[in-house]
């Protein structure tokens, strides 16, 4: 069992297709709250573990550092994960950059998503616009997307 | 992750995807897209490196700087060539009455909860069972490899889920028995192939699958290459 095995296995998927990619400028780097949107199925323990089709988000918490990689694939690793969430859901390192005022400010909550999906359209029409509804409330400009 | 990028750059917010696998990054086409040939599961890279994760995130700001959609590939690779296993000291036989699993999974039980309270369980038993009750899902498993329909082994969930419960308790626990920090899937390959409940794991879904159970059922209990 390789990696390169697994990612074989699914580096065919059929993609979505956009008719026009959207594209906005962003403001500069300095001034900018960025907020993480995982797909890794991340949640808080006390919250509500994902379902295995599940296309909802859950809210994750800057300051709460307990996060639960809650994802139903067995076909990646997790164990760089436990040993630094990091490795996932950078927190500490965007924090870091925002200290040295490279990034403006970090987002109080982020978001994660099920990355095991086949079926989007409900991510597209509903989850999807919700989750950015809920970042742009918190004035957040820039987002980073880590998958697993 | 891509067609989230889509969604928020409509709604006036700018993103960088992060992606592990090349052909599906490229597809998929984010706005901006930056292609990591990391392990899954790592698309930072390396765990406890901050270093290493700055140098990511740096590459990754950099595309906002781009005017139009763009794509990129990090100019470092993390190769896994299948050859790490980890090499964890295994607790003697116990309980010679018990199955060689049950007693293993036991043995193991000090080394979970040290690796748990270093680093919180975070990938460790607790989604459809609690580490006491590791064993017996481990027996309903035995169950199911001696001849028992799965649906009536007494499985305390649905398969995939118990034993990815099972796989993140060993991978827990050997987190607390390697003197290094894994490469990724070094763990996965321990516990799939040089454990007794690894064993019984995969000796189960092989069992249902003979069985003609729907795919899904047996499948999702192990790493797909399987």
């Amino acid at each position: 069992m390789a990696d390169s095995d697994i990612k074989a296995m699914t580096a065919d998927l059929e993609a979505v297709e956009f008719d026009e990619t959207a594209f906005t400028d962003p403001v500069p780097l300095s001034e900018a709250k960025v907020a993480i949107v995982t797909s890794a199925s991340l949640h808080h323990p006390d919250d509500e573990d994902f379902s295995p089709m599940d296309t909802g988000y859950r809210v994750l918490q800057s300051e709460k550092r307990d996060y639960v990689m809650g994802h139903w694939s067995p076909n990646f690793d997790a164990t760089g994960f436990a040993l630094d969430i990091n490795t996932v859901f950078p927190i500490d390192r965007l924090e870091e950059l925002a200290t040295q005022g490279v990034i403006g400010s970090v987002a109080d909550e982020h978001l994660a998503y099920a990355g095991n999906q086949f079926e989007l359209s409900a991510i597209r029409m509903d989850s999807g616009p919700a989750g950015a509804k809920f970042l742009k409330e918190q004035d957040v400009d820039i987002v980073l997307l880590t998958p697993v | 992750m891509s067609t989230l990028a889509h969604i928020f750059e409509a709604e006036g917010i700018a993103t960088i995807a992060l992606g592990s696998i090349k052909s599906q990054i490229e597809s998929t086409a984010p706005p901006r897209g930056l292609w990591c040939d990391f392990p899954l599961g790592r698309p930072l890279g390396v765990p406890g490196d901050p270093d290493f994760q700055h140098r990511v995130l740096a590459t990754a700001f950099e595309l906002l700087d781009s005017s139009e959609p763009i794509f990129a590939e990090y100019d470092v690779a993390i190769s896994d060539d299948a050859s790490e296993v980890l090499a964890c000291p295994m607790p003697p036989r116990h309980d010679p009455d018990a199955h060689p699993a049950v007693d293993e999974a036991n043995g193991l039980r000090p080394a979970y909860e040290r690796a748990i309270a270093e680093y919180g369980n975070r990938m460790g038993a607790g989604r459809a069972v609690q580490a006491d009750d590791i064993t017996g899902a481990i027996e309903a498993f035995v169950r199911v490899v001696e001849g028992t329909p799965w649906k009536e082994a007494g499985i305390p969930g649905i398969p995939s889920r118990v034993s990815q419960d099972i796989r993140g308790y060993y991978e827990t626990a050997a987190l607390a028995l390697s003197d290094h920090a894994p490469s990724a899937w070094a763990g996965t390959r321990w516990f799939l192939d040089h454990t007794e409940a690894g064993k019984v794991v995969m000796a189960a879904r092989q069992a249902m699958a003979d069985a003609g159970e729907n795919n899904p059922i047996w499948f999702y209990m192990a790493p797909g290459d399987r």
